[in-house]
């Protein structure tokens, strides 16, 4: 019978009317982020960071911009580099992750957050003093050991330099770079 | 007394909003009747086969990811083949169902958006988009669960995939899978037997077998038009040989068969992915590979697979480098643009953009 399918469509219709809606209104109410979620501000840790740049180097885009000079102080405390620029430039960024991949030390985590509209473009390269700056709320994409402690970006609390490390921080120990930390914690100890 | 006509040729697109992108065809019109078609491509054009000449093989997952960004995954998944064939390396047999199953899902989700704006097309505005898109959704956002993204993906790597699925995919897989059934039965409901739909569709722009297999279009348009061919049952790649799925074959080839090929895919690639769900075992999800692959110098491989579209393949080149001497990309969209002339030279004005909506090509794509 002609329109009979017709009249099944419009029951769907119908049924669907009854629902309720399955949009959320965003700026009041929002979806559940996953703790994978490669969100836009970096989380970066100076502590764990020897300016290596594999993540710049790693970069499809070459968005990243690290200058680093030898430091003065090194022997002493084990520094390798200095770390001057940090830049990440923001508006070519395409949130790949390959740099987070590519970081041996753990030092460089996707951030959880996507609310980064900016007036002027220059505001979009992030500075390393806004690196240092940040809440580290990083998203566990690509770090396993975040993943299996339970954490949640933007929910748990943000996590110190300690916390994030694939072994432990005890890894870095047998680094050039592990020396810098031990030396770090004696001074938080003293 | 007579009236003089004349022939006008009118520009659809690029800006059109029923051509998926920014396709552009220039058709001359005798009255409503379409007599000569040509196709205007590059708007979208990005270089992606340049670009892939001076990235490492690992970097080059990103940009796959936008070639056609409706099917993201199955990009991936065609690449990485490629690589691996390269190489000579084989994935763990988890990372092959992981493969599989986020494979299926993805195509799911093209499927549903080629069958949402198909009828959208044909002035059902809305309503089934909105539907399709809402299934669409869910399927998104267990992607993020899975890789932090939902569009951009870039979750497989040559040797499997980025990592291992986080503990509370797999529930939230399965909720999605038992809701879905309901929610593509409803869409059947509403749109299969649909009478509207039959008088647009049925018997317009048939596609002849061999025409199809002359302008080597593959894919849904291809079995549309009544030839068995899927690349997943030819040449069986990832876990494609472990699982049980019919490949739904058209008739006519009319625009009606072409929507109805993709409905039954859906269905298929639910079976599929309850398949990949049951067989999965425990293991390691990628191979251990350096951050920076090299393949022999002269090396070549082609991975291909039967993407949403069609058959997509890459073919690499390698002088050695770190990065491929050359990077083909057979995009299935490019290639099923062919059939444009054939679909609408003697049809009606209100039937191009309804066939052109039945072939579901991608913009991304076919400008690479």
């Amino acid at each position: 019978m002609y329109g009979l399918e017709m009249a099944k469509g419009l029951l769907v219709t119908l049924t669907n009317l009854m629902r309720k809606p399955f949009t959320v209104a965003y700026p009041e109410q929002r979806v559940r982020q996953h703790p994978r979620f490669r969100g836009e501000e970096f989380t970066w840790y100076e502590e764990r960071c020897t300016g290596c740049a594999s993540c710049a180097k790693y970069c499809p885009l070459g968005i990243i911009k690290i200058v680093t000079s030898p430091s003065e102080t090194a022997p002493l405390q084990g520094d390798k580099y200095l770390l001057e620029t940090f830049d990440i430039e923001l508006q070519r960024c395409m949130f790949c992750g390959l740099c987070v991949e590519a970081c041996p030390y753990d030092a460089l985590f996707m951030g959880s957050g996507f609310e980064e509209g900016q007036y002027r473009r220059t505001d979009l390269v992030i500075s390393i003093d806004r690196l240092r700056q940040a809440d580290k709320n990083p998203s566990t994409w690509f770090r396993p050991q975040l993943e299996s402690m339970d954490y949640r970006p933007g929910t748990s609390r943000p996590l110190g330099w300690r916390d994030v490390g694939r072994e432990g921080w005890r890894w870095h120990q047998r680094e050039k770079a592990g020396m810098r930390l031990q030396g770090r914690n004696a001074e938080d100890d003293a | 007394m007579t009236i003089r006509t004349e022939p006008m040729t009118v520009n659809v697109g690029p800006q059109h909003p029923s051509t998926h992108g920014v396709f552009r065809v220039r058709i001359t019109f005798d009255g409503e009747d379409i007599v000569e078609v040509e196709p205007v491509l590059g708007y979208l054009h990005r270089g992606t086969e340049k670009l892939a000449e001076e990235r490492n093989y690992v970097q080059i997952v990103t940009l796959t990811d936008r070639l056609d960004y409706t099917s993201s995954m199955i990009n991936n998944q065609a690449y990485c083949l490629a690589v691996e064939q390269l190489l000579g390396i084989e994935p763990p047999p988890r990372a092959k169902y992981l493969r599989t199953l986020t494979a299926e899902l993805q195509r799911i989700a093209s499927h549903l958006i080629a069958v949402g704006f198909f009828v959208q097309e044909l002035g059902a505005f809305g309503t089934p988009l909105m539907y399709t898109f809402r299934s669409r959704e869910r399927i998104l956002d267990l992607f993020e669960m899975l890789c932090g993204a939902r569009i951009t993906v870039s979750y497989m790597r040559p040797g499997g995939v980025f990592a291992d699925a986080p503990d509370d995919f797999w529930p939230a897989l399965d909720q999605f899978l038992n809701d879905f059934e309901g929610e593509l039965a409803e869409l059947e409901d509403l749109l299969l037997n649909n009478e509207i739909l039959m008088v647009r569709t049925r018997g317009v722009s048939p596609l002849p077998p061999d025409v199809a297999i002359n302008c080597s279009v593959s894919g849904p348009v291809l079995r549309a038009s009544g030839v068995n061919w899927d690349w997943r049952k030819m040449a069986p790649y990832d876990a494609y040989d472990q699982v049980d799925f019919d490949v739904p074959i058209g008739s006519s080839g009319d625009n009606y068969d072409r929507f109805w090929v993709r409905v039954q895919e859906v269905r298929q690639s639910l079976r599929i992915v309850r398949q990949c769900i049951e067989q999965i075992e425990p293991g390691p999800a990628r191979l251990e590979l350096p951050l920076v692959l090299r393949a022999a110098p002269g090396a070549e491989a082609y991975g291909r697979v039967e993407a949403s579209k069609g058959e997509l393949g890459f073919f690499l080149v390698s002088d050695g480098g770190i990065s491929p001497y050359r990077c083909k990309i057979r995009s299935p969209s490019l290639i099923n643009l062919t059939i444009t002339e054939h679909l609408l030279i003697g049809w009606k004005l209100a039937d191009m953009i309804v066939s052109l909506g039945s072939v579901d090509i991608n913009m991304g794509e076919v400008d690479r």
